[in-house]
């Protein structure tokens, strides 16, 4: 146990790639918490996804023994929160369990919206911040303006900011120095009754579930019994320890400190981040504020390309919920797409990473359906029902009106782009809140349903500022609108997989779009094809895929029969990776192609 | 079904691998050498025929097709060495029928009385463009007047000629195609053979396709405008299609292709050279080395000039001929290899059938005229699971 004040917990602010991994390598190496021949880039970072988007999805920690200037020994507790948005609710805890953040921004960049999302929430939860300037190695960096930023936009003092290249190494004695100087050491009560908070968990297949947690107040040792106040469950702690980054046992963690327990727990939803930790007898009765349980925002339907695959996905989908209480499933059967799961996610990072994670892990090769939000829906029999899946639309005429979320978006964008983003954002329903400058970079506030966002709104916002913009997003509410069920039928069939919730007012644009999108993606067959969208029984929008005229193998090899043979084995495969719908093959790709807008 | 190729028929197709240039559209196994020493070609050639012939004996053979790579670049003497191998192997049909493929330049004209003299009596020229432009763009090595006045040798010499056309070519419109072949049967003997271009990977062609630099190529619609064209005009003149690719008088047929076609046996000898034997009740692959120095060294050091031979399944074969007899206009006999009691293939048929890409009678069935453009779809559809 380290007495309070040689402890300091922290955290580190930044925008994707402004260098936070890196940073907190340097610091790793430069404490010789990890020697130098088992250094590898990005510590902190342990899955595959994670380290090839450079993005963090779990919190990390480490523990730091750092020897300073002043002679004396400290423990720094850093905790890597996952940076998007996405994850809202799991940084803002990870933010309560330390006392203070690095903010590292890139002299090269300047600030971003995500950092600004970011900040805030540390700036919440009472820190003190050191503003950190990074690759000031880099030709472009301009550490001057980059300051005034901070000031400006974020209002905190940038003058004794810290200038960094975690790359070469420059700054980052004075950088530990800072964080044992300038962040307060920890508060709390090691006589009091055991408090700790639970700021993440995560499935380990030798340990069972591992907990990461902060102790408030009172001490935790092992073999103690301890009660999640969430539920009331209650486990007998086997395991306690610290990272550094690798996992060591200690006996007990005190006031201030952070570490992880193991107690034979078997699924990560038992462990809700954010839950209050105490012991079985004589523990607390007032668990810490700001729990919230968490709530998928965004759901789509997942569905094996081979249908045969449907129990491995179930099994994938299992595992993967087990180690993720934020995602939610149930089966789900589609006409087109026979059996399979909806699922609700936190974000569209959170989906895609689940997606890919089934496609490279489990090896299962998926057709997603169009991502949705949930809409209420008010009926005239004064019921309301959240509707997840837009094929379960009821009849138009049992309901008296329709609301969807919405979303405060903070866009910054250098301002030879703000056309576009306000084009982009009034396309997509946006109602400008504000818009401010900052140097040459302007920063746009939107109201926004996020069913416009969901989908491919980020792509477009990359695309049309050249990657120049950031983004980041709050929800904020429900509202009423005018909405409607749009289907799309192929071949004079409905298939309920493209079936989509829009405004009434974009609907003919959007099933225009749609029609000529799936005109494009479908192959051509023998006859041909009308492709329509409409709404209830009325078609909006028309394209006729016209019928496959020449395909042909003009000439044999010899007697090479084998070929052929090998040609047409090769064409079966292909058609493997469509779904038939009535006599129509319909590439896996085209479901989530066909939604994507240009404009 | 042990002796189901005797439907078929017969045959030896000896592979000669070399050309005076690689054409930038062909993938087949053809190659440029400085140097090749015939004679040691001669005898690789002659103990294949040896060992084939020892696992084929007593068999009536029907054709001998020496293609390439260009034949024509072969000595007179390579060729009647061959051709007096495989009559003291096989006994040979009345009709047998010995086809060359032929470059119309003056000098593989100049070998044609040999080959004749060596037992020759079909010569299939590549003639490929009836317009100077085309051919160069095609990199050939003749001009149209040479190609007409080998032609003309040839045709002095042999009762059977015919030759190839390559169309669907880049910027080819359909009116400019019309006029050509019509020039093409005012010239054709009774057979003639009209390939749609096409890219494959791995030539000088498909490169330059897959870096967008191949322009003027025909799309879907064009190159159906062009086959329906092709068809109408031969039909007229009195070619109608036989095959997807070929056409001709009534009766001059190539029988060598149409061993393949009507999935008999063949013999294939020489580099990269395919065949297709029933030995003993099982139906064979058979494949050779494709370098020439390879097949060559392996002939003069194992005896064999062949790779592992591949068992076919009886699903294999269903597929083989089907994928083959229904190039033919003629079709198939449904009675073969148990086709007409496959139930799923049945179905298939009943359903292609009822939409018009099939016609059937008394178990002969054969692709409509409109399914004929449409074989690659007609048979995924048909041979789907």
């Amino acid at each position: 146990m380290t007495d309070l004040a040689h402890i300091r917990n922290f955290s580190i602010v930044a925008h994707i790639d402004h260098g936070k991994s890196t940073l907190a390598d340097r610091l790793i190496q430069e404490t010789g918490t990890v020697a130098d021949r088992d250094m590898k880039a990005q510590m902190l970072d342990s899955m595959d996804i994670e380290r090839e988007r450079g993005i963090t999805i779990k919190a990390q920690t480490v523990r730091i023994d750092y020897k300073a200037q002043n002679g004396e020994m400290y423990v720094l507790n850093l905790i890597d929160t996952p940076g998007h948005v996405d994850f809202g609710y799991e940084v803002s805890r990870s933010m309560r369990a330390v006392e203070g953040s690095l903010l590292v921004v890139d002299s090269t960049q300047g600030v971003e919206a995500q950092t600004l999302a970011n900040v805030y929430q540390a700036l919440d939860a009472d820190h003190e911040i050191v503003p950190i300037l990074n690759k000031i190695d880099l030709p472009a960096s301009d550490c001057d303006a980059v300051a005034h930023q901070i000031e400006d936009v974020i209002g905190i003092d940038a003058s004794d900011a810290i200038r960094v290249s975690a790359k070469t190494g420059v700054g980052i004695k004075e950088t530990l120095e800072a964080i044992v100087h300038r962040l307060p050491a920890p508060k709390g009560d090691a006589t009091k009754p055991l408090k700790a908070m639970l700021v993440d968990s995560w499935y380990d297949s030798y340990l069972g579930v591992v907990v990461l947690v902060r102790i408030i107040d009172g001490i935790m040792r092992k073999n103690d019994r301890i009660m999640f106040m969430q539920n009331g469950t209650v486990h007998q702690i086997d395991r306690l320890g610290v990272f550094k980054p690798g996992m060591m046992p200690v006996e007990e963690l005190g006031p201030g400190e952070i570490g992880f327990l193991t107690a034979q727990i078997k699924q990560v939803r038992d462990t809700r981040v954010g839950d209050t930790i105490t012991t079985e007898k004589k523990g607390v009765t007032q668990a810490l504020p700001g729990f919230k349980p968490a709530v998928p925002v965004v759901f789509c339907g997942l569905f094996p390309v081979d249908s045969s695959e449907f129990e491995d996905l179930r099994d994938a989908i299992e595992k993967l919920a087990l180690n993720d209480a934020s995602f939610s499933f149930e089966m789900e059967t589609s006409a087109a797409l026979g059996f399979g799961f909806r699922c609700g996610f936190l974000g569209l990072l959170h989906l895609e990473v689940i997606r890919d994670r089934i496609e490279r892990e489990y090896n299962i090769d998926l057709i997603t359906t169009a991502p949705s939000v949930v809409y209420h829906l008010y009926m005239k029999d004064g019921t309301q029902i959240d509707l997840h899946n837009p094929a379960d639309m009821p009849d138009l005429t049992y309901v008296d009106h329709i609301e969807e979320p919405r979303i405060k978006a903070t866009i910054l964008v250098p301002d030879d782009y703000l056309g576009d983003i306000l084009k982009l954002c009034q396309d997509r329903r946006g109602v400008q809140l504000d818009l401010t400058y900052a140097g040459s970079r302007a920063m746009v506030v939107y109201d926004l349903p996020l069913n416009e966002v969901v989908f491919d709104f980020y792509d477009r916002l990359k695309s049309v500022t050249k990657g120049y913009a950031s983004f980041d997003y709050q929800l904020a509410g429900y509202q009423e609108d005018n909405l409607v069920k749009m289907s799309v039928l192929v071949n004079d069939e409905p298939v309920d997989a493209l079936s989509m919730m829009v405004h009434r007012d974009r609907a003919e644009m959007r099933g225009r779009a749609m029609v000529e999108k799936l005109k494009d993606l479908i192959p051509r067959h023998m006859f041909k094809i009308p492709i329509q969208a409409a709404i209830g029984g009325k078609v909006i929008a028309r394209e006729t895929l016209s019928a496959l005229r020449k395909d042909v193998t003009a000439k044999c090899y010899g007697g090479d029969a084998s070929r052929k043979r090998k040609l047409l084995d090769k064409q079966k495969a292909g058609k493997k990776k469509m779904r038939q719908f009535g006599k129509v093959d319909i590439p896996q790709e085209a479901f989530i192609s066909a939604l994507k807008m240009d404009g | 079904m042990p002796e189901d190729w005797q439907a078929g028929g017969f045959g030896l197709y000896i592979h000669w691998p070399f050309c005076q240039s690689k054409c930038p559209y062909c993938d087949f196994n053809s190659h440029v050498a400085a140097r090749i020493d015939q004679t040691r070609w001669t005898r690789a050639y002659i103990s294949e025929i040896d060992r084939i012939g020892a696992q084929t004996k007593g068999r009536t053979l029907r054709s001998v097709f020496f293609g390439g790579g260009t034949p024509s670049l072969m000595d007179p003497t390579t060729v009647d060495d061959i051709l007096t191998k495989v009559r003291a192997t096989w006994p040979m049909s009345n009709d047998i029928e010995v086809t060359l493929e032929a470059n119309p330049t003056s000098v593989d004209a100049g070998h044609f009385a040999g080959f004749k003299d060596a037992g020759v009596n079909r010569i299939s020229m590549g003639i490929q463009a009836l317009n100077d432009n085309d051919l160069k763009a095609l990199g050939r090595l003749h001009t149209v007047a040479e190609a007409r006045s080998a032609f003309e040798i040839a045709r002095g010499l042999f009762d059977r000629v015919s030759f190839d056309l390559i169309y669907a070519r880049q910027n080819q419109d359909v009116a400019a195609w019309r006029s050509e072949l019509n020039t093409a049967l005012s010239m054709a003997v009774d057979h003639l053979s009209l390939y749609q271009l096409t890219i494959e990977t791995g030539t000088a062609f498909g490169d330059r396709y897959a870096a967008g630099r191949l322009n003027g190529l025909p799309d879907e619609d064009r190159a159906a405008d062009l086959w329906d064209v092709t068809q109408d005009v031969c039909q007229t003149h009195g070619f109608s299609a036989y095959e997807v690719s070929n056409h001709a008088k009534q009766g001059q047929e190539s029988r060598h292709n149409l061993i393949y076609w009507r999935y008999g046996d063949y013999v294939g000898i020489g580099p990269g050279a395919h065949g297709r034997l029933t030995l003993d009740g099982q139906r064979w692959a058979t494949e050779a080395p494709k370098p020439p120095g390879e097949w060559l060294a392996q002939v003069e050091s194992t005896g064999a000039g062949e790779l592992p031979r591949e068992a076919l399944s009886a699903d294999d074969q269903l597929t083989e001929f089907l994928l083959m007899g229904l190039r033919l206009t003629e079709g198939v006999d449904l009675r073969r290899l148990g086709a007409a009691e496959n139930p799923d293939l049945a179905a298939n048929i009943a359903r292609l059938e009822d939409d018009g890409w099939l016609e059937q009678d008394d178990l002969r069935l054969r692709v409509s005229p409109k399914g004929r453009p449409l074989l690659n779809a007609v048979l995924r559809t048909l041979l789907s699971d």
